[in-house]
């Protein structure tokens, strides 16, 4: 397709969240029949690009043109009403209506506010489209698996007849030859002029969809270039920015084999998520669990910290079976578990109190008097001094705070207690690089001075140089364990992706 | 296929066995027996109660909660033993007056809800003892004048079938198509089963939860309007009980108070059900002062076994819901 002017164009576009930049003067534009992938690091300001376009939010600085006019979208109906159609990472269904209501709802017809019959036939038409005709109109939502939610919500964003439709991870849940489907039915919406931006983490799928990619880093556009002119590595390069010598301390030196381990889990399960974990963490070790989203990794750490009912299987914590779990015992004397847990916003802080009020509050309950106490401030002020904490004062409150000035002050308050085994949940999420890379410094150090560490991250780079083994996750069992050599990207990528070694075709359905 | 119909409709099935269950009780055991008579007095008075119902429904089901029901039904009363009279105004402007008067209140609650930001329970509360205040300075003691005629005509019967059990069915069959079929009925489940997914739909969530408001206040103008019918006056002391049950109806019904999820079958039977729990509880003998304490035992009942997740709707995927 050749049009001339482009669909959507940014001009200068910036958004700031308080302290906290996600975009800062951008250009970009697409143009009408192309595929278009965007690529990034967790924090590159992807997310609040496309939520920009949708109209989900709107831009502190700079001008949305469409068609050439400039636009101020304050709801994503006005941005639909455009053409602009986004498909959330977040799904956007309403669990207690049918599948046939979430979808005519999302292009309301006139007919005096009621909902005619040919609204549903189109609803149907287009779930036959892409290939899901088996998920009956008429079946709550709430019913679906999270692969029948992905379906309904790519035929709710086709249902609005999109000129510009924006996928965000949109295809994360579905298996192989759901994934094949739903690209063809976007190759078709390509070559019928519409423009399919997307976001995937997965190489492969960028390649066998993109005609062009756009690589954004740290809230800024990068560079824009036809698929096909760069290697992956060369992506890679530009996606991080930054060699990853700087980025990651040195390797350390293998642990004692010998030593005995501080966390040991036996068969360890949880309803459906987990299934028979069982791996043990050495003092000095960093242990990775990786995967894709929602295969289970996450609740570990949530089992072994006891925030989980019903985990069934042993967990020994410094050779002491750790029974009847709660945080509080977690957190005592006898275990010293710290976890530090995924969202800083709603989990890991109180928003409204003040920074020295949050750091207290893991210690609280610990027993020990006014000298304990004292010397667990002393700690977590050592602590954020040595993270470099921008802040005004330790009285705001630390919704004041940028996300990574946040994260310091949650594994501060945590490491105040000196654990012997922490947990972390995705710690670098959605946080700068230079804060990123004082994390990984201070867990270095915590691990040679012999903490157990056990790390969850969705970041494959920092599974491969932080941790010496990594657990890859797959429909809540260990797919694979990996270790020195074995410990690469490649490797990382097909266990999550439930490829073994010799079998190519794994369908996550 | 039936047990999947089953499975969806529990909420609204189990209250209704329970109702099929007790109303045959109450009939078996009523000296008059199924006589068009007994009919009409359960039936006028379940529909009094529908009313209030219907009004707390539409709040909840955009997962708020309207303290403020009793309240307009007392004023909307009282309205209406002032202007429908007869004489004052015609009947039929003091019937638009009666019910706008609801509408407005509702409106206006949901003004403060939306715009405001104010937590429903708070808000309703607030603009409750307003309202509640308003009816107790324009009739201080029960009294005034309805029109007679139009109450015979809506208290009585069409043929053997009484008048308000026709209205209660006209309002299901109305109220299920509004709610089914039009995008607003839709928009308000949408809302109130996940505030976030309706907002990323499309769905203008702040109006759509005035509107609900203030069709819950238009429902409680009704349920005002109605009452000046049945008793032909205008009483101001009648708005807690009518709060109270309107949340205990809609529970029995199978409503959830999470939001986004119950019909108006389910309030009507939910009203007829904790009517004839009451009409069951006049005829048992036991003493009419303890009746308020057992009422309040049944919704606390009900409250717990919506707690115990006995009629909770299920979601397969907590973890993505958030």
């Amino acid at each position: 397709m050749t049009s001339t002017a482009p669909l959507i164009d940014l001009a200068g576009i910036s958004k700031t969240y308080g302290p906290v930049r996600a975009l800062s003067d951008v250009d970009f534009s697409v143009r009408s029949g192309s595929t278009h992938a965007i690529l990034g690091e967790n924090g590159a300001g992807k997310s609040t690009l496309m939520k920009l376009l949708s109209g989900a939010i709107t831009p502190t600085a700079g001008e949305i043109r469409v068609d050439g006019r400039p636009v101020h979208f304050t709801s994503t109906r006005q941005a639909s009403e455009r053409g602009i159609v986004c498909m959330f990472q977040e799904l956007s269904l309403m669990p207690s209506l049918s599948v046939g209501d979430n979808i005519v709802l999302a292009r309301p017809g006139r007919n005096f506010g009621f909902v005619p019959g040919r609204a549903y036939r189109e609803a149907k038409t287009t779930l036959e489209r892409i290939g899901a005709g088996a998920i009956a109109l008429d079946t709550p939502v709430h019913e679906l698996t999270l692969a029948e939610r992905q379906l309904v919500e790519i035929a709710k964003a086709l249902y609005q007849k999109p000129r510009l439709l924006i996928l965000d991870e949109a295809t994360s849940a579905l298996g192989a030859s759901a994934v094949e489907k739903v690209f063809s039915v976007i190759r078709a919406l390509r070559d019928e002029g519409c423009c399919v931006l997307f976001i995937s983490h997965r190489f492969h799928e960028v390649e066998a969809l993109a005609d062009r990619i756009s690589v954004f880093r740290a809230g800024s556009h990068i560079r824009t270039f036809p698929a096909g002119a760069l290697t992956r590595d060369e992506i890679v390069a530009l996606m991080i920015g930054q060699s990853m010598e700087e980025l990651f301390p040195p390797p350390r030196p293998p642990v004692d084999a010998a030593a005995a381990p501080t966390l040991r889990l036996q068969d360890v399960s949880f309803g459906t998520e987990l299934s028979d974990i069982s791996f043990s963490v050495r003092p000095g070790e960093i242990y990775g669990l990786g995967g894709l989203d929602g295969q289970g990794q996450q609740r570990v750490p949530e089992a072994i910290f006891g925030t989980l009912s019903g985990v069934t299987g042993t967990i020994e914590i410094g050779g002491r079976r750790f029974e009847r779990r709660s945080p509080f015992k977690a957190k005592g004397r006898d275990f010293a578990v710290a976890f530090v847990p995924e969202d800083r916003k709603t989990e890991g802080m109180i928003q409204p109190l003040s920074i020295e009020d949050n750091m207290r509050l893991a210690g609280l309950g610990l027993g020990g008097g006014k000298a304990a106490a004292a010397e667990r401030d002393r700690r977590c002020r050592a602590l954020l001094a040595r993270l470099e904490l921008v802040c005004g004062g330790l009285g705001d409150p630390v919704s004041s705070l940028s996300g990574g000035n946040q994260q310091k002050v949650l594994l501060a308050k945590w490491l105040a207690l000196a654990p012997s085994c922490l947990l972390l949940l995705d710690p670098t999420r959605g946080i700068d690089v230079k804060t990123k890379a004082q994390i990984y410094r201070l867990l270095d150090d915590l691990a040679r001075e012999g903490v157990a560490i056990v790390l969850q991250s969705t970041d494959y780079e920092e599974l491969v140089h932080l941790c010496d083994r990594v657990a890859v996750f797959y429909g809540g069992r260990v797919a694979r364990e990996l270790a020195g050599e074995t410990l690469n990207p490649e490797n990382l990528i097909s266990a999550a992706m439930g490829l073994s070694r010799n079998d190519q075709t794994g369908d996550a359905a | 296929m039936i047990a999947t119909f089953i499975r969806r409709n529990m909420r609204v099935l189990i209250p209704a066995a329970a109702f099929a269950i007790l109303f045959s009780v109450y009939i078996g055991t009523h000296p008059r027996g199924l006589s068009s008579y007994v009919l009409t007095i359960w039936s006028n008075q379940t529909a009094l109660l529908a009313f209030a119902a219907l009004a707390q429904f539409f709040v909840v089901l955009v997962r708020g909660i309207d303290l403020s029901v009793g309240a307009v039904v007392a004023l909307t009363n009282v309205v209406a033993s002032h202007v429908l009279d007869g004489q004052t105004v015609p009947v039929f402007v003091g019937v638009l007056l009666v019910l706008g008067t609801g509408a407005l209140c509702g409106l206006v609650s949901g003004l403060f809800v939306a715009f405001g930001r104010i937590p429903a329970i708070i808000a309703t509360l607030a603009t409750g003892a307003v309202y509640s205040g308003l009816a107790l300075w324009l009739r201080p003691t029960p009294g005034g004048a309805v029109d007679e005629a139009l109450s015979d005509a809506l208290t009585y019967t069409i043929g053997p079938v009484p008048t308000s059990l026709v209205i209660i069915l006209l309002i299901v069959v109305l109220g299920t198509l509004l709610l089914r079929r039009s995008t607003f009925g839709l928009s308000l489940y949408g809302l109130g089963s996940s505030e976030h997914s309706a907002e990323l739909t499309g769905i203008d969530v702040r109006w759509t939860r005035v509107k609900a408001h203030a069709l819950g206040g238009l429902c409680a103008g009704f349920g005002g309007f109605y009452v000046a019918m049945v008793t032909l006056t205008g009483d101001a002391g009648i708005a807690p009980a009518y709060t109270l049950n309107s949340i205990a109806a809609i529970v029995l019904g199978g409503v959830s108070l999470a939001g986004g999820a119950g019909t108006i079958l389910g309030v009507v039977i939910g009203t007829m059900l904790l009517k004839t729990i009451a009409a069951l509880m006049f005829f048992s003998g036991l003493p009419p002062l303890a009746q308020p304490f057992f009422e309040g035992l049944i919704l606390a009942a009900a409250i717990a076994a919506g707690a115990f997740g006995i009629l909770r709707v299920r979601n397969k995927l907590k973890l993505f819901s958030q």
